[in-house]
């Protein structure tokens, strides 16, 4: 069993034209890898319409179905988290119960909102509600705004994730960008943080300082946007722990952080 | 046959990395396959004086004959000309130069006529895009990256000129590509070691738009996994004969000509 916690699919109202093949090359090289579930998110049009990270409602409601479609679509293969632009509170609640009934797993965060503003906790109380986890996309360590998206960092949401401690918080992509040894000194003390591996780092020590950060019982495998690194990373983990570490990092951690029965098999 | 082009052997001055002596670069071959390495001295890049690194890698590589020595050439130092002779005349098959962390212009006149002189010598030079995440550098490494326009400069100075570069991405690699006559793209290769595989595809875009031919097994071990570049290639769909041009023959080849 392999779980990717962190898996994006473009579709035909995104800026993509070539999305279709994307999505495909995706699956092909999920079949290769050995990947058995994939947990997946839209963000919006893509920037098509509004922009990725500051999605409109209109988007956030269209994004959410397509997922919902991709699932049908993948029944034993791919699951969804539920996005939501959280400037935008009613809305965003909504779409997490017609997300959870449509069988959402999970609360995707992107960048719309600081995490450790307060206009989050409603949605991380839905969450504890919902039994779902919540996946925020992070800098690893922001130092200043970067545009086309309100960015956070591990410190702030550890913040958050202080806040809630009944709710299982995934960093997103230790090796998608910035520091992360930043990030990982500040993930040490907050026991419902999880460690996404995805990202194209893959630097020599980074899976090591992560380990020696929290453990394998809170680190989670992943893709995102670079398979390859991943299957990298994958391989690396092999030899550098036990098999029973291993199959934590595999599917064991986030089977035990989804709601029960998300993942057939496990 | 497994060579990986991109390796090197010493600290790194911006963070603490594990795996740099010759003894680790060796087990982490072991450990991800790889039969034999082109090796560089990566304190050296931030030296004032990259080339004082050159005697310790040549010690190190005549000790194990998996390794295959890169040495350094800052051409903006006195006499460096004969510090290339020197390493020509001790065999060596291909030198490097990292004109941003040296502090020189990628595409000034030290660089071109550093260009000119490994061509006349017949020797490939090697030069890395990037060591490490723009995203992730210490606040204090602040050398810019190395530009395709240099790369481009630098290929137009002789004919004989070779280029290897590293940590290129797609976008560099086709703005080069096509940027350049087929003969003046016929003397520059790629190692893999920045190009994505799926779900964007970009190397597999690349060779087939540009072919297999010119592309390296690379990995930028030790700061970067030794696995990564194979775990690339595992996931494409190629012919045995083009992977394994990707994984030696490509480099055997450009060695041939040294």
């Amino acid at each position: 069993m392999l779980i990717d916690v962190h898996v994006h699919f473009l579709h035909a109202q995104s800026p993509r034209g070539d999305w279709r093949l994307r999505n495909e090359s995706r699956m092909r090289a999920a079949a290769r890898i050995g990947i058995t579930w994939q947990v997946s998110s839209v963000l919006g049009t893509w920037g098509e319409r509004s922009p990725i990270y500051f999605p409109s409602p209109a988007d956030v409601t269209l994004a959410n179905e397509i997922q919902r479609q991709i699932v049908v679509q993948y029944p034993h293969q791919v699951r969804g988290y539920v996005v939501v632009n959280p400037n935008f509170i009613e809305h965003g609640l909504s779409e997490m119960i017609r997300g959870k009934a449509g069988g959402m797993i999970g609360l995707k965060l992107a960048a719309s909102r600081r995490a450790d503003d307060p206009l989050l906790d409603p949605f991380c109380e839905a969450a504890a509600q919902h039994g779902f986890p919540v996946l925020q996309h992070v800098w690893q360590h922001r130092r200043r705004e970067y545009p086309g998206q309100e960015a956070s960092d591990a410190v702030e949401l550890c913040r958050l994730a202080r806040r809630h401690p009944g709710v299982a918080f995934i960093l997103a992509h230790i090796g998608g960008g910035g520091d992360w040894l930043h990030s990982l000194r500040e993930v040490r003390r907050v026991p419902n943080v999880f460690v996404d591996l995805s990202g194209s780092g893959v630097d020599g020590g980074m899976l090591e300082q992560c380990l020696d950060a929290v453990g394998a019982e809170r680190l989670l495998w992943g893709t995102d946007l670079t398979m390859d690194t991943g299957l990298a990373k994958l391989r690396y983990l092999e030899r550098l722990m036990d098999a029973e570490a291993f199959d934590c990092v595999r599917y064991r951690n986030a089977a035990s952080i989804f709601p029960a029965g998300s993942f057939p098999e496990t | 046959m497994r060579i990986d082009v991109n390796t090197s052997v010493g600290s790194y001055p911006w963070r603490r990395v594990p795996g740099t002596s010759p003894d680790a670069l060796r087990a982490a071959m072991d450990r991800a396959g790889i039969d034999a390495a082109w090796v560089f001295h990566l304190p050296g890049i931030a030296w004032r004086d990259p080339m004082e690194g050159n005697r310790w890698l040549l010690d190190a590589c005549s000790h194990e004959p998996r390794f295959m020595p890169v040495p350094a050439i800052h051409p903006g130092l006195p006499d460096w000309e004969r510090e290339l002779e020197g390493l020509q005349q001790a065999a060596v098959r291909i030198v490097r130069a990292d004109a941003p962390w040296y502090g020189l212009a990628p595409a000034g006149p030290e660089m071109r006529s550093l260009a000119r002189a490994t061509a006349s010598l017949g020797l490939p030079l090697m030069m890395a895009v990037r060591f490490e995440d723009g995203r992730q550098r210490h606040p204090l490494d602040r050398a810019e990256e190395l530009p395709a326009a240099a790369v481009r400069t630098l290929m137009r100075e002789d004919p004989r000129v070779r280029l290897v570069i590293t940590h290129a991405d797609r976008s560099f690699i086709e703005e080069v590509h096509f940027g350049s006559t087929p003969d003046e793209s016929s003397r520059i290769w790629w190692d893999i070691s920045w190009v994505w595989g799926p779900p964007e595809d970009h190397l597999a875009l690349l060779l087939e738009t540009i072919g297999p031919a010119h592309f390296l097994l690379g990995s930028g071990q030790p700061l970067r996994l030794a696995e990564t570049p194979l775990a690339r290639l595992d996931l494409l769909d190629l012919s045995d004969d083009d992977r394994s041009r990707i994984e030696s023959g490509n480099a055997l080849a450009l060695l041939a000509r040294s």
